[in-house]
């Protein structure tokens, strides 16, 4: 009996075995396991038998029945195991094909520089502020203490438009971005702390000026301001600009109409192919006694500093820019390698 | 400015090397642009005389030479020079000397004769670009010395950058006087003692108008025109850039560039009559000694006789009245002019001269007398002659009113506690006669050199920049930490151009001023255009009032280099005319500036790539794009005509029912005409009202079902499908949430000239669910209403 079973159990796992298809499983099944399939067939044969017997034979063939339900059960697993690999395999990719996507833009390294420098004096509570390109005489030179023909207001200075202001004064593209803090600081009250970046315009174009050429002003007006505090808000802006504190900056006595005392701010590199040059980066100072009654406060009660530097200047040493006409030229080759 | 450096130290010699007195001159405010060596070291290079010269045999313009070079025995040198000749002492440089330009002295065979050194121009020692023939040292050069010493050449060239308040500075005296009050070494100043005169002869002077303060004026007779200037003069004079000329002349120059002190000279015997100083009259004109002739007028002052101008006063004298090699009596002259009267003219001549910069700026309006006795002195000593007396007409001069300081206010704006005491010494040292007038106040005297101390924060900047702008702090400031507004309805410019870029876009920035015929091509501004006066260049001319000319210039740029697909936008302002704009905060009163943003695409909308669409940008591409930066604003569209684009490609952008811009295709017309292989599509459109967002309104989630019904119709070719969407929404049918189309279907099945619409209209009620009759009720109703309004079709 024992070894007829073990004759059948072999069999049927043969059987499974061969087949790689589920309904051919299936068949193959009710040859052992089926109404007239050979395990069903010898359960049958069982009704011959005594009860000892009967008991002995019935344990039998319920284990090897259990054993070819096993072997079914580990069958089906693998075949739908085998199908469910094939399918994978034909699905799969060459995962290092190129994702598919638009072309990525970029911002131009000029509006980058733009945007630190507002994040970074944002980050000690500096407004921002705007103001018309196409500026009155008065914004533009008046108010900053430029005397009347001050050689800055010449033809050869000063891009001038066929317009004239309320007071018949030509109207004139603004050369600096200091007419925006003119016009903040008259409708603000101090405490005064913003800044103004933009396009500004002067007669000049050779290899080092471009007769449109972008600055950032800042302005500090309060009880206590001082030339200390410039020096502090500054040399830090520039190491958070470069990113380093290995530079130095040197406050040197300058002149402007609009500040006094007033300082051109030089900075020098520890590394990298500028090192040890001084490079001219800011003019600065104390806001003017009479720019301050300009803006509509007394002098008496606030002092402040002001800064003016030119964008472009700190981008290209930022990047390593060696010419300025890059800006504008809108090479897409040049302006990809700020994406 | 630009003297050599021991002209300098022969006023004042601070025990500071060279490189040092530079870096504290320019961190005084003097800028030391350049600091260089007159001359390369010029070792091997001595003083030798000419002993014999002969005939080169074997070369007629080559000379055999015998030269005692200072050794026992004379030395052999092949000379070319012309100018060579027995007695001569000329710089030698020997075997083994290295000249500027790497040339090596070695003992040669020159055409068969053996020359042992060179005797040397001043091109071929580096010293100027005199190449007429050796250079002549004259008999009192000491033969075997060292050329270098000899002549001086352990010196430095200091070029300072003055600002224009520090017209003081102009003059040796002028920068000795900073290193004195920067290194407290003592001044020593050249001798202007009185000479006294040996004749009574006075010129007579008129002034006339009160822009000349003081003429003082000066009769020398008889001096020799030919002297020449002697070598040491002449060294100074060249190393301060200036080209000796004349004994006469070289002394006023020297004397302008040691004192500060502008001088004139004339020929006595040319002068006519009365010398006159006066305004110009119209039409009287001038010849300059520059050769320049000029017509005055009212506004320019002027030397006169009477014959009329003979100088333009402050700037530069006139040809018939100048001193030259025939000019026996002279008349000098040391004048005061208002720094206002001077201003401007010699830059409306187009010329300026060293005299006009100084007097233009503030001229010392006390040392009149100082240097006319200086240059007679000298005049005397070099040209002979014999003086009169000192001639002195003040008439009106700028007064000097003390300026008081108050200490605190000093310390509150420079930021650092720096004592009375302290404060008072530097003033001091800068000659300007501090007094504490009360506690806590100084008063100085402002000097009659000084033109630029008047008010209070003169002197403060006079304290900063003695105690050192590099001894002051640069600490953080100590303020209260208020934080900023961060709005949340106001979108930044920067997050509009991060979405441009993000969406494949490259920023660039592009002139404001454009070619004029961009704006009549492209815009329709045409009077409203508002036009440069003096324009760099002509294709630079006006000012643009649309971005929209750039960009298709960049496009074409990059076209031309080999681009194959360009995106790019720009943000920045437009400009045009408008009456309606008035004066404000942020305008000009007829000038509207607004900000906008502008796009600009062409060749294949995506990269080429394995997977990607390859068809070229169009209209809705760019219409997307903009759509996707409004968000979530939602603009809306209208057909209509811009003379940049295809009239049956463009829209007008709206958005809350204002024109705020434009899309559409390049009309082929400008693709023609500017040569563009690539048809461009753009958008232009006002930032600000992108700024505005809308606050974030939140309303319940319905907990019912929605449900979706889709209508498809069939509508004429020309009916717009927002006319559709807009007639729809306004019916309000009820529950409908959501309406939109989704499909449009031309071809097969649809009658030519008909176009396949598929609106989907999601429906939802916050209180119930809706039934399937009632939402097939809804698209009952939309079909009727398209029907009856655009003769629509069920499909």
């Amino acid at each position: 009996m024992q070894t007829q079973l073990d004759q059948i159990v072999g069999e049927a796992l043969g059987q499974f075995a061969s087949l790689d298809d589920a309904a051919q499983l299936e068949q193959a099944k009710a040859r052992f396991l089926g109404k007239s399939g050979a395990i069903t067939e010898l359960l049958k044969g069982l009704r011959e038998l005594g009860p000892d017997e009967k008991r002995a034979a019935g344990a039998s063939i319920n284990r090897a029945k259990e054993r070819i339900e096993q072997g079914l059960h580990d069958r089906r697993e693998a075949i739908a195991q085998a199908r469910l690999d094939a399918r994978l395999h034909e699905e799969a990719l060459d995962v290092t094909l190129p994702g598919r996507r638009r072309g990525g833009g970029s911002i131009h390294p000029v509006m980058r520089s733009w945007q630190r420098i507002e994040s970074i004096f944002r980050s000690i509570g500096f407004e921002v502020a705007d103001g018309p390109e196409i500026e009155t005489d008065w914004y533009n030179f008046t108010a900053l203490n430029n005397p009347a023909n001050h050689p800055a207001r010449s033809m050869q200075d000063t891009f001038y438009v066929d317009a004239i202001d309320s007071q018949g004064l030509p109207l004139l593209l603004r050369t600096h971005t200091s007419p925006m803090q003119v016009r903040h600081a008259r409708t603000h009250t101090p405490p005064i702390k913003v800044i103004a970046p933009g396009r500004t315009y002067r007669v000049d174009s050779d290899a080092t000026h471009s007769p449109m050429f972008h600055q950032v002003e800042g302005l500090w007006i309060d009880e206590q301001v001082s030339f200390a505090d410039l020096k502090g808000v500054y040399t830090e802006f520039l190491q958070r600009f470069f990113e380093t504190d290995a530079l130095r900056v040197r406050f040197r006595p300058s002149y402007f109409p609009f500040t006094e005392p007033s300082a051109e701010i030089d900075m020098m590199f520890d590394s990298g192919p500028l090192k040890g040059r001084w490079l001219e980066i800011s003019g600065s100072g104390q806001v003017h006694p009479e720019v301050v009654r300009n803006f509509g406060f007394d002098p008496e009660k606030v002092i402040g500093f002001a800064f003016g530097s030119g964008i472009e200047r700190l981008t290209m040493l930022r990047y390593g820019i060696g010419d300025l006409r890059q800006f504008f030229d809108g090479d897409l080759r040049f302006l990809r390698q700020f994406s | 400015m630009q003297f050599s450096e021991r002209w300098l130290r022969s006023q004042i010699d601070p025990k500071v090397s060279t490189a040092e007195l530079a870096d504290r001159l320019t961190m005084c405010g003097l800028e030391v642009e350049a600091c260089v060596p007159v001359a390369p070291p010029l070792d091997a290079v001595v003083v030798a005389q000419v002993l014999a010269v002969e005939r080169h045999p074997g070369a007629d313009r080559l000379n055999v030479c015998q030269v005692d070079a200072g050794a026992a025995a004379p030395r052999t040198i092949v000379c070319g020079a012309p100018n060579v000749r027995v007695g001569m002492r000329v710089p030698c440089a020997l075997p083994g000397a290295q000249l500027p330009g790497g040339v090596r002295i070695a003992t040669a065979l020159v055409r068969g004769v053996e020359s042992s050194g060179m005797l040397c121009s001043a091109r071929e020692l580096g010293l100027s670009d005199d190449h007429g023939g050796l250079l002549d040292l004259g008999p009192d050069a000491p033969v075997g010395n060292r050329f270098a010493d000899w002549y001086e050449l352990d010196d430095h060239i200091f070029t300072i950058k003055l600002t224009p308040n520090r017209a003081d500075c102009l003059s040796v005296l002028g920068v000795a006087r900073e290193v004195h009050a920067l290194t407290g070494a003592a001044l020593r100043m050249p001798d202007v003692t009185p000479v006294p005169s040996s004749n009574d002869q006075r010129y007579p002077v008129r002034i006339s108008s009160s822009a000349c303060g003081r003429f003082t004026g000066r009769v020398i007779r008889g001096v020799n025109p030919a002297a020449p200037t002697p070598a040491w003069m002449r060294r100074c004079l060249e190393r301060a850039g200036q080209r000796p000329i004349s004994a006469l002349v070289d002394v006023t120059n020297y004397v302008m560039l040691e004192l500060g002190r502008p001088l004139h000279v004339y020929d006595l015997d040319k002068l006519q009559g009365t010398i006159d100083v006066r305004m110009g009259q119209t039409g009287e004109q001038l010849a300059l000694l520059n050769g320049q002739t000029v017509t005055v007028g009212p506004d320019v002052l002027c030397i006169c006789d009477d014959r009329g101008p003979i100088g333009l006063a402050g700037i530069m004298g006139g040809e018939s009245t100048k001193a030259d090699d025939a000019s026996v009596n002279v008349l000098l002259e040391s004048a005061f002019f208002e720094p206002a009267a001077i201003a401007g003219r010699s830059r409306h001549f187009n010329f300026t001269s060293d005299a006009s910069h100084r007097f233009e700026r503030g001229v010392d309006f006390n040392n009149n007398i100082d240097g006319i006795e200086r240059a007679t002195r000298l005049i005397l000593q070099i040209c002979g002659g014999s003086a009169g007396p000192v001639d002195d007409q003040i008439v009106r001069l700028p007064t000097r009113v003390p300026v008081a300081m108050r200490t605190a206010r000093a310390r509150r704006v420079i930021g650092v506690a720096i004592s009375d005491d302290e404060m008072l010494a530097l003033l001091t040292r800068l000659g300007l006669a501090p007094k504490v007038t009360s506690a806590g106040v100084i008063a100085i005297d402002p000097p009659s050199y000084r033109f630029d101390l008047v008010i209070e924060e003169d002197v403060i900047e006079e304290v900063a920049r003695l105690y050192g702008f590099d001894r002051i702090p640069a600490e953080p400031p100590q303020a209260p930490a208020r934080m900023l507004p961060v709005s949340e309805t106001h979108r930044s410019q920067h997050a509009l151009r991060a979405h441009m870029a993000d969406a494949g876009y490259q920023e660039v920035i592009n002139f404001s001023f454009v070619d004029a015929a961009w704006e009549r091509d492209l815009t329709a501004s045409g009077d409203a255009a508002i036009a440069l006066l003096n324009p760099i260049a002509s294709q630079l001319s006006t000012l643009r009032s649309s971005l929209i000319g750039g960009l298709i210039a960049t496009l074409k740029f990059n076209l031309n280099r080999g681009a194959t697909r360009a995106r790019v936008f720009e943000i920045g302002r437009a400009f045009m005319r408008d009456a309606s704009v008035a004066d404000g905060p942020l305008s000009v009163a007829h000038i509207y500036q607004p900000q906008r943003i502008a796009a600009a695409a062409c060749g294949p909308l995506d990269e080429e790539l394995w997977g990607n669409t390859r068809r070229s940008v169009d209209f809705f591409d760019l219409k997307g794009d903009l759509e996707a930066l409004c968000a979530p604003l939602v603009p809306r569209f209208t057909a209509a005509s811009h003379p940049a684009l295809h009239p049956g490609r463009s829209a007008r952008v709206e958005l809350d029912g204002k024109a705020i811009g434009w899309v559409g295709e390049l009309h082929p017309r400008w693709v023609q005409a500017y040569q563009l292989q690539l048809v461009p599509v753009v958008f232009e459109l006002d930032v600000e009202p992108l700024q505005r967002v809308p606050f974030p309104g939140y309303s319940e989630i319905s907990r019912f079902p929605a449900v979706v019904r889709d209508v498809a119709v069939l509508v004429d070719d020309a009916v717009p499908a927002q006319d559709m969407l807009d007639d729809l929404s306004a019916c309000q049918f009820d529950g409908v949430s959501h309406l939109s189309l989704f499909d449009l279907y031309r071809g097969s099945g649809v009658p030519s000239g008909r176009k396949s619409l598929a609106f989907r209209v999601v429906m939802q009620d916050t209180e119930r669910t809706l039934t399937d009759a009632q939402a097939d009720d809804v698209r009952n109703k939309i079909v009727v209403r398209l029907a009856l309004k655009f003769g629509a079709i069920q499909r």
